[in-house]
C-alpha cells in the first residue's frame, strides 16, 4: 500500500511537470489555433540561455552570488523568449493567416529546428547545469502510518508547487485582466475579437510571450532535474498526450490530463512494466489518451466539435 | 509556343481521360523515363546512387503514400515512420522465417502487414479528427518503436533490435551493386506511382477527396466513411510499407529502430507538405528537396566558410543545418503554401501562353 502511494505520488508531480509543458501548447492553441510544435524547442532554448547565462553573469558583473547570477539570467532569459515571441509572430505567423492546420503545424516545425539550431549555437551544445538551489534529498512523510513511510522527492514536490503557481497566476491573468479578457476573446472568434477593435497580432505576440515564459519556467525545473540538453526538446512529445487528452483548448485540461497521464505512465511502468519488458512509459501515455479520445473525441474539456453541412 | 495543345483533337473517351491529355506532357515523360532508366545508370558515380538516388527513389514511393493519405484523403499521420518500420521488419521476418521466400514476396508481404497495421491505427479516425488524429497516429509511431526495440520475436533475437539481410535476388538476377540496386528500386517506384495515379483518378480516389473536403457531406452523399478512410490508411500504409522495406532491404541492408523513429515521420510529412498536397507528381519533387537540401548543405558550408575565411567546425556546421533546413521550410511555407506542384503548374499555364502572355 504505501509503495502504491508512494508511485501515486510520484505520478502526480511527474504529471505536473508534464502539464506545465502542456499549458504552452494549450495557450498558443486557444489563442491563435497554431498547434505549436515548436513548444520543446522553445523549454530547450529557454532552459540552454537560463544555463548559459547565469554561468556568464558572475563574470560579466564581478559579483558571484549565485541568486543575483540566476534572477539576472532569468531576466536575460524572459527578454529572449520575449524577442523569440515577436520575432515568429512577425516573420512567420503574419504570413501565414488563414492557411490550413497541417500547414501551421509544419511552419512550427521548421522554427523547432531554428530554435535548435539557434539555441545550440549560440549556447553551446555540451550537457549543461541549472542550479536554482532546489533541495535534492528525498524526505520520508506519513512515517507513522505506514512502516518505513512514503518517500518522497523534495525537488519534485517543489516543482510541482510552481507549477500549481504559475497555473494560478495564469488563470488570474487570463479572468481579472483586460488583457487576459482580450486573449479569450480573440480563441472565442478571431473576426468578432477583431470587429470589436482588438489587435490580433498583438495578442498573438503576448500568447507567445505567455507560453515562451512557460517555457522558461518548464525548462529552469526540467533542466535541474534532468541537466540542460537536446534530449529536453523531446519532452515535447511527452507532454502532447497530456494536450490531447484534457483537450486541445483547455487549461484545467491540461493540469487534469497531466496528472492522469503522469499517474498512468507510473503505474503502468511500475506494475505492467516488469511482464513487457520495460521501457513503456511513452507509449503507454498515448495510448490511454487514444482510449479517452474513443470516448471523448474533444479531449475531456474541449469544446465540443459540431459539424454543419 | 513551343507547349500548347492547339490541333490536338480527341476523338475517343479514352483519349480524352489520359492521364497526360497533351502529346508535348507524353513526350516529356519518355524522355525522362529514358533519362532515369538509361542516362542516370550510365553516367553517374557510385556515390551519386548511395546518397542521392536510391534515398530519393525510396523516399518518393513513401512520400506517395503518406500523400494519399494526408493529400488525398485529408487524414493527417504523424505514424508514416512506423509503418515504414512495420513494413521493412514484417519483410525481414517473412524472408529469414519462410525458405526461399522471394525479394518481392517479402516486400509485397511487408506492404501487406503494414497495411493491415494500417486499417488497426487507422480505426481511430473515425472517431477522432484533424490534429487529435495526428496525435493519435503518434501512438503507432512510439508503440512499434518499443516493440523493435523490446520484443525479441521480431528481430529473430537480435540485440537491440538491429537486424541485417544480405544476397538480393530477383529471379537469379543479384541486385548488389548500386546501378542494381537503382534500377530495382525505379522499376518498383514507376509500377507504384503508375498505380497510385490512377487509383486517385478512379471511383475510390474521389471517394477519398470527397471525405477530405468535407466529411459529413460526404456522407450524406452516399460515400461509406468508414470504407474510405479505412481503405486510404490501408493503401497509404502498404506504400509505406513497401517503402520501409525496400529502405530496409536495399538501402539500409542493416537496420535498426531508429531509422524509422519519429524524425522520419516528420521529414515524410514534410515531403508531401512541401511538394503539395494532393499531388503524385509533387510527392517527387518533395522527396527530391529534402533528400538533397542536407546533403548540399553539408557539402556547401564548409566551402562557403572557406570562401571567407572562416574555418567552420563540425559542430557549426550541424547547427547551420538545422537553422537553414527549419528557415527554408518557413520560408517556402509562407511563398507557396500550396507546395512545389503547385509553382509546377503555374509555370505551365505560363508556357502554354509564351512568348505572348494574353
Amino acid at each position: 500500500m504505501a509503495f502504491f502511494l508512494e508511485t501515486l505520488i510520484g505520478g502526480l508531480m511527474a504529471g505536473m511537470l508534464y502539464s506545465l509543458v502542456a499549458i504552452g501548447f494549450v495557450l498558443i492553441f486557444k489563442a491563435s489555433g497554431v498547434f505549436n510544435f515548436a513548444q520543446g524547442a522553445m523549454v530547450l532554448f529557454a532552459a540552454l540561455a537560463m544555463a548559459r547565462f547565469s554561468e556568464w553573469v558572475p563574470g560579466w558583473t564581478g559579483v558571484s552570488s549565485p541568486l543575483f547570477a540566476n534572477s539576472v539570467a532569468f531576466v536575460l532569459a524572459g527578454i529572449m523568449m520575449f524577442v523569440v515571441a515577436w520575432l515568429i509572430e512577425r516573420l512567420v505567423l503574419r504570413h501565414l493567416v488563414n492557411q490550413e492546420g497541417a500547414t501551421l503545424l509544419m511552419a512550427t516545425l521548421g522554427i523547432a529546428y531554428l530554435l535548435e539550431g539557434i539555441g545550440q549555437g549560440i549556447f553551446g551544445n555540451d550537457i549543461y547545469k541549472i542550479d536554482v538551489g532546489m533541495p535534492k534529498e528525498p524526505v520520508f512523510v506519513l512515517q507513522n502510518v505506514f512502516e518505513g513511510g512514503i518517500l518522497i522527492n523534495k525537488e519534485d514536490f517543489i516543482a510541482a508547487l510552481i507549477a500549481a503557481l504559475l497555473v494560478g497566476a495564469l488563470t488570474l491573468f487570463f479572468q481579472k485582466t483586460a488583457t487576459g479578457r482580450a486573449l479569450r476573446a480573440v480563441a472565442d472568434d478571431h473576426q468578432a475579437a477583431q470587429s470589436i477593435g482588438i489587435p490580433l497580432n498583438r495578442i498573438w505576440v503576448i500568447v507567445w510571450c505567455v507560453a515562451g515564459v512557460t517555457a522558461l519556467v518548464a525548462g529552469i525545473i526540467w533542466g535541474s532535474k534532468l541537466g540542460v540538453q537536446f534530449s529536453l526538446a523531446t519532452v515535447a512529445m511527452r507532454a502532447l498526450p497530456v494536450v490531447i487528452l484534457g483537450g486541445l483548448t483547455s487549461v484545467p485540461g491540461a493540469i487534469v490530463g497531466g496528472l492522469i497521464i503522469g499517474v498512468g505512465e507510473k503505474l503502468s511502468e511500475v506494475f505492467l512494466g516488469p511482464y513487457v519488458g520495460g521501457g513503456i512509459e511513452i507509449w503507454f501515455a498515448y495510448m490511454l489518451a487514444l482510449v479517452f479520445l474513443m470516448f471523448r473525441p474533444q479531449g475531456l474539456f474541449g469544446e465540443k466539435i459540431i459539424d454543419r453541412v | 509556343m513551343i507547349y500548347r495543345e492547339n490541333g490536338q483533337f480527341k476523338t475517343s473517351y479514352a483519349a480524352d481521360q489520359q492521364i497526360f491529355p497533351i502529346v508535348q506532357d507524353r513526350w516529356a515523360m519518355l524522355l525522362l523515363l529514358v533519362v532515369a532508366f538509361v542516362g542516370v545508370p550510365l553516367l553517374s558515380s557510385e556515390y551519386l546512387f548511395r546518397a542521392i538516388f536510391i534515398p530519393f527513389l525510396i523516399l518518393s514511393l513513401a512520400a506517395i503514400g503518406v500523400n494519399l493519405l494526408v493529400g488525398y484523403c485529408g487524414q493527417i499521420t504523424l505514424g508514416a515512420g512506423a509503418f515504414m518500420a512495420v513494413g521493412a521488419y514484417a519483410a525481414y521476418n517473412f524472408s529469414i522465417r519462410i525458405d526461399g521466400m522471394p525479394l518481392l514476396g517479402a516486400l509485397l508481404l511487408g506492404g501487406l502487414s503494414a497495411a493491415a497495421m494500417g486499417i488497426v491505427f487507422g480505426a481511430p479516425s473515425l472517431r477522432v479528427r484533424g490534429l487529435y488524429l495526428a496525435m493519435a497516429t503518434l501512438a503507432a509511431q512510439f508503440f512499434w518503436d518499443w516493440a523493435f526495440l523490446r520484443i525479441k520475436w521480431f528481430t529473430n533475437d537480435a540485440p537491440s533490435g538491429s537486424v541485417s539481410i544480405s544476397h538480393l535476388q530477383v529471379m537469379g538476377w543479384p541486385i548488389e551493386s548500386p546501378v542494381e540496386k537503382y534500377l530495382f528500386c525505379l522499376t518498383l517506384l514507376a509500377v507504384f506511382a503508375l498505380a497510385a495515379k490512377n487509383l486517385t483518378r478512379s471511383s475510390i480516389g474521389r471517394q477519398w477527396m470527397a471525405i477530405r473536403d468535407m466529411d459529413v457531406a460526404a456522407e450524406v452523399i452516399g460515400i461509406r466513411p468508414m470504407f474510405a478512410k479505412l481503405s486510404a490508411f490501408a493503401v497509404s500504409s502498404f506504400y509505406v510499407g513497401v517503402a520501409g522495406a525496400l529502405w530496409g532491404f536495399v538501402h539500409l541492408s542493416s537496420w535498426e529502430p531508429a531509422a524509422f523513429s519519429v524524425d522520419r515521420s516528420f521529414q515524410l510529412l514534410f515531403m508531401v507538405i512541401i511538394g503539395g498536397m494532393g499531388s503524385i507528381m509533387g510527392s517527387f519533387f518533395g522527396a527530391a528537396f529534402i533528400v538533397v537540401l542536407p546533403i548540399f548543405l553539408n557539402q556547401m558550408l564548409p566551402w562557403l566558410g572557406e570562401l571567407v575565411g572562416l574555418s567552420i567546425s563540425t559542430a557549426a556546421v550541424s547547427h547551420a543545418e538545422f537553422m537553414i533546413f527549419g528557415a527554408l521550410i518557413v520560408f517556402f511555407l509562407i511563398v507557396e503554401p500550396h507546395g512545389i506542384a503547385r509553382l509546377w503548374s503555374t509555370g505551365k499555364e505560363k508556357l502554354r501562353l509564351w512568348p505572348f502572355p494574353h
